[in-house]
């Protein structure tokens, strides 16, 4: 009688990237102990070559979309875009961190482990059809971001960033997990598609005030996950407390898995509820927009100034989960693709400054970088432009569909606001761009090291991420239409 | 005798969602601050446990659920401490206040 329940091929074939990242992450940690400290980067290309295999997986593994495992998962459109961003983006954050872990004599195999670790659980988000499924992914992400927060574990700042982001991390889970027991106690069920069911359906009845009260106890995890206004306050600090290849993986694996839940949580199961969520998700994008633009104006440190930008930036995206609409789902997904390619380079950039121990991580000690590493400011201004938004950047396309999409769901004051606000954010990121061109370097200040080969790939890769998607943003805009079409089928 | 219902759980789990919250808003010792923040996580596994009587026997997910909350948040706390004792290496303190080196 079992043999129903039994999996079939299809359906293993459909969890492969997921199967593929967990072995090569437990290979090395059964192979971390046996490997000298001079051959731990053998480690990080054995990382590299599971993330590289699991992309391959989760392109082919669209190839037959479809649930898997009673509906625990699904694999479309949208699943495969954010398990291929979130495996690219820890692609590029093991291609970064060589350089700075070898500066701090802390290369060893559990960065990597935690990393794939991380990513899987980002991939099981994604995809996640359920609930049940959708918790323990987020979980599994979370936890091994914890530590990574943490990883060098001598320095009292990346204790303590470690701390914050764990308590305030999971205080804001246990939220999420109070409103989906209402959720399951409300509906009967907890698959995304079956809740969408009920909550359409008009003969049952339903306590509205319940389902909308639990829809906001999820938004509370959720928002956290994404760092929007108000539970944003954790993310200046464990920006700047965690290594900076961590920051760049926490900016945007974590952030981009964190819109995908919310995308498919909200349009999918709360569709037909949009009226009761909406108001509470247009507040929040207001104040996550207003809160990280004029606080990013006072920072002198790049790090914090960052991660008060990528507040910002998860408040335009919010203004896309706001229209409840599929052009707004597909907007919001074109915009993380672009966020993810710019802002890992920008925190690429500022690891590879920032020295031993993290000291140079102060806007002046960009002065000069123009005439100290010519082809590091160009890049870094290549992330920087689009971050602001201007054309023939991924930022650009991305502002403009969200915002266009704003419109036509008639959002009119988000969108005002929205743009008033990005024209501030313009005056913080040319700051940047300003000193490191038009400052000469201080005299008597030790050589920048020069760009390793990982540190390099990565940068180039970001490089022509942002611009490919600034120049044909077609073929992802197109995927992307499509698969946020399937949300609110 | 009053049977117990749904209901009554339903208001325990209430009860210890709130003491949980107030814990961690009020307290300053991080290890009572993880203690409310498991006390959250239980008020859900009731929740879950009780919701899934009341949908019958033959609704089973609330429990199976329940199951991997706990696991989840035996992982959890492990991480948690293991971090506050990385902490407390460096800096000989378990409260949150004293906690301060990057501005909030």
């Amino acid at each position: 009688m079992f043999a129903n329940y039994l999996p079939t091929g299809a359906e293993y074939f459909r969890l492969l990237p997921e199967m593929i990242l967990t072995a090569a992450g437990t290979l090395i940690m059964v192979l971390e102990p046996l490997t000298g400290y001079r051959r731990k980067r053998f480690l990080g290309h054995l990382a590299l070559a599971g993330l590289l295999a699991a992309l391959w997986a989760a392109v082919v593994a669209y190839s037959s979309p479809g649930p898997a495992f009673n509906r625990l998962i699904v694999v479309d459109g949208f699943a495969t875009f954010f398990r291929v961003l979130v495996i690219v983006v820890g692609i590029l954050t093991v291609l970064s961190c060589w350089d700075f872990l070898a500066r701090h004599k802390a290369e060893s195999g559990e960065f990597y482990s935690l990393i794939l670790f991380s990513v899987v659980g980002q991939c099981v988000m994604v995809s996640a059809n359920e609930l049940i499924t959708l918790f323990i992914g987020l979980e599994v992400s979370s936890i091994a971001t914890y530590v990574l927060a943490g990883y060098l574990r001598d320095d009292k700042r990346a204790n303590e960033a470690a701390l914050k982001y764990f308590l305030l991390g999971s205080f804001a889970t246990a939220f999420l997990l109070y409103g989906v027991a209402w959720i399951y106690g409300v509906t009967g069920t907890t698959n995304l598609v079956d809740i969408r069911q009920i909550l359409e359906s008009r003969d049952v009845i339903h306590p509205i005030l319940a389902v909308s009260t639990a829809a906001a106890l999820m938004f509370v995890g959720f928002a956290f996950k994404v760092s929007a206004a108000p539970f944003q306050i954790w993310a200046p600090d464990v920006y700047q407390g965690a290594p900076t290849p961590v920051a760049a993986f926490m900016s945007a694996g974590p952030k981009a898995a964190g819109f995908a839940i919310l995308l498919r949580v909200y349009l999918t199961a709360f569709g037909p509820i949009d009226q009761s969520w909406v108001p509470f998700v247009w507040t929040c994008a207001l104040a996550t927009m207003v809160i990280g633009n004029f606080a990013a104006l006072a920072q002198n440190n790049v790090k914090r100034l960052l991660a008060y930008s990528s507040i910002a930036h998860a408040g335009y995206i919010m203004v896309a989960v706001a229209t409840g609409t599929a052009p707004g789902a597909a907007a919001a997904m074109f915009y993380l693709a672009a966020y993810a390619f710019m802002n890992v380079g920008a925190f690429v950039v500022v690891s590879h400054i920032s020295g031993r121990g993290e000291r140079k991580v102060n806007i002046d000690d960009l002065a000069g970088l123009s005439s100290r590493q010519p082809l590091t400011a160009a890049l870094f201004s290549v992330f920087l432009l689009s971050l602001i938004g201007v054309p023939l950047t991924g930022g650009f396309f991305g502002k403009f569909y969200i915002f266009k999409a704003a419109i036509d769901s008639q959002l009119y004051w988000l969108t005002i606001l929205g743009l008033l606000t990005s024209a501030v954010a313009a005056y913080y990121y040319l700051r940047l761009i300003v000193v490191m061109y038009m400052r000469p370097a201080v005299d008597g200040e030790e050589e920048l090291p020069p760009l390793g080969g990982g540190l390099k790939t990565a940068l180039w890769a970001s490089a022509l991420g942002t611009l490919a998607l600034g120049i044909f943003p077609s073929a992802v805009l197109n995927f992307a239409g499509a698969s946020g079409a399937m949300l609110v089928r | 005798m009053h049977p117990i219902t749904t209901a009554h759980y339903v208001a325990l789990s209430a009860a210890l969602l709130l003491i949980g919250t107030l814990g961690v808003l009020t307290r300053r010792n991080i290890v009572i601050i993880l203690m409310s923040i498991e006390l959250i996580l239980n008020a859900a596994n009731i929740n879950l446990v009780a919701f899934s009587r009341y949908w019958g026997p033959e609704n089973m997910n609330g429990q199976i659920f329940a199951i991997f909350v706990i696991t989840v948040a035996v992982a959890e706390a492990a991480v948690g401490l293991g971090i506050l004792i990385a902490l407390f290496r460096n800096k000989e303190t378990v409260q949150a206040d004293e906690i301060d080196l990057l501005k909030w």
